[in-house]
């Protein structure tokens, strides 16, 4: 049996007085995982700890190795932060800053940022500044920006909250593009709709903790957990 | 009122009179002000982003030193500046009292604190809104910095200006150290002092609107540049 890509073994995070984490075990395969819960469940500090953003109070974080190396991670977020410089600019940036590209030379570096624009369908806008586009097209850029470092695992933090529905499913297609391409993503979503047609499989937190993890089509039949049920029956939020 | 209305008058015809000893003191001071502001902008600007984003013991004692530094007098930091160019000085070698470049020093000692507390602040501000996007593109602190302070540029162009206007109204500081030589060290702040002192009323009121139009257009500038930098740039 394969071992599972992420393994976080009692995992705590306490800040400001408050444990957004509280002993989070749970094994995590390659594929696409979207990690659901109500507001405050935790999601977003649990994304960050498997990043390394947050350092843990206690427990660890386990990436299995790839061909002998640390899996390349990006992440993009629910505000994609862009530079004041074009859009083929803020990809070339990730670029510069990435070990694995930034010894390539500069017009190479140009080539892969503009292939990745055109994959998110937005070769045409390469030259303008990346924060007067919309906030889908922003969102296209940031992950035009992540795809561009050809990471093993994509983290994303509800990528399309806030978007337009016209934006969301320019973003999801995008998203599910990556995935196809091979990339394992691990999404934080109140998009039931998008978890539904994304996710292999469903983690749900409850107050910081797992409260399931299960394959995505029984969670959203049948989930195991009261909190599951409850989220899925509208009763939280 | 009278001879307000008249040192007024003195004041447009001396600015129209292309004297050119009035043009040497008004090219004198921006010089030695753009000199020591474009030093003190390097270095104040490379001191603030660094602070802002680094983490490292003492950071906070420095910061309140930035602030404080924000108000040197002038006097005091001419003197200090002097003491250390004076013949009996540590710098006293090279030769530089009373020149230009020792005004340039002077000006550079009074207003890198300004910039760099300044600096601080806008970048400071920035990398909340970047620091986990640059952090998981994996920017070291030093690429944040320079990020940042590039990008944050059109915001720090009002702390050059800040900056800069510190350097243009400054008298105390290039007075002690440049000495008001005629046709050597002789900037408007330092003139206008002096003809003050000596009664000659229209040449000071004149240098001093040509002081306040030559900040009044920078600033116009600045914001010109700002304004259009946010429509074209987000």
């Amino acid at each position: 049996m394969a071992e599972p890509m992420l393994q976080l073994r009692d995992l705590v995070f306490e800040g400001r007085g408050h444990r957004a984490i509280d002993g989070v075990t749970l094994a995590l395969d390659a594929g696409r995982t979207a990690i659901l819960g109500a507001n405050g469940a935790g999601k977003s500090v649990l994304l960050r700890l498997m990043h390394g953003l947050l350092m843990p109070s206690s427990g660890e974080v386990q990436w299995t190795g790839i061909d002998g190396r640390a899996p390349r991670l990006a992440m993009v977020f629910q505000k994609p932060v862009l530079l004041r410089r074009s859009a083929l600019d803020n990809v070339i940036y990730g670029l510069q800053l990435s070990p694995a590209q930034r010894a390539e030379p500069a017009a190479r570096l140009r080539e892969r940022a503009l292939a990745a624009l055109a994959r998110v369908d937005l070769a045409h806008l390469a030259q303008r500044p990346g924060r007067v586009l919309s906030g889908g097209e922003q969102q296209r850029v940031a992950l035009a920006r992540a795809w561009a470092l050809e990471p093993d695992v994509l983290l994303l933090d509800e990528p399309t909250a806030s978007l337009d529905p016209a934006a969301m499913r320019a973003v999801e297609a995008v998203i599910l593009e990556i995935a196809a391409g091979g990339t394992s993503i691990v999404m934080t979503t109140h998009h039931r709709g998008l978890a539904r047609r994304f996710a292999d499989s469903v983690v749900f937190l409850d107050a910081g903790r797992v409260a399931e993890h299960t394959p995505v089509n029984e969670f959203f039949a049948q989930p195991r957990s009261g909190g599951g049920h409850a989220y899925l029956e509208g009763e939280i939020a | 009122m009278n001879w307000i209305a008249a040192s007024l008058a003195d004041a447009a015809r001396l600015a129209f009179s292309l004297d050119p000893r009035l043009y040497a003191i008004i090219g004198l001071s921006l010089a030695v002000s753009l000199a020591s502001v474009t030093f003190a902008s390097i270095a104040g600007g490379l001191i603030g982003a660094a602070v802002a984003v680094g983490r490292f013991p003492g950071r906070r004692v420095l910061i309140v030193l930035l602030n404080a530094a924000m108000g040197l007098p002038p006097v005091v930091v001419g003197l200090v500046v002097y003491l250390m160019l004076s013949r009996a000085g540590p710098l006293g070698a090279a030769g530089l009292l009373f020149t230009p470049q020792a005004m340039v020093i002077a000006q550079f000692v009074l207003i890198t604190p300004l910039i760099a507390a300044l600096t601080r602040q806008v970048i400071e501000d920035a990398w909340r809104e970047y620091e986990e996007q640059l952090r998981s593109l994996g920017a070291r602190a030093w690429q944040a910095a320079l990020t940042l302070l590039w990008d944050t540029r059109f915001s720090l162009l009002t702390v050059v200006l800040a900056g800069l206007g510190r350097a243009m109204a400054e008298v105390g500081a290039v007075m002690i150290v440049g000495g008001n030589i005629d046709g050597v060290t002789r900037v408007m702040t330092t003139t206008i002092a002096l003809e003050t002192s000596k009664g000659d009323l229209p040449l000071a009121v004149g240098l001093g609107v040509i002081l306040v139009l030559i900040v009044l257009l920078l600033n116009a500038a600045a914001y010109g540049v700002r304004e259009w930098a946010v429509r074209r740039h987000g």
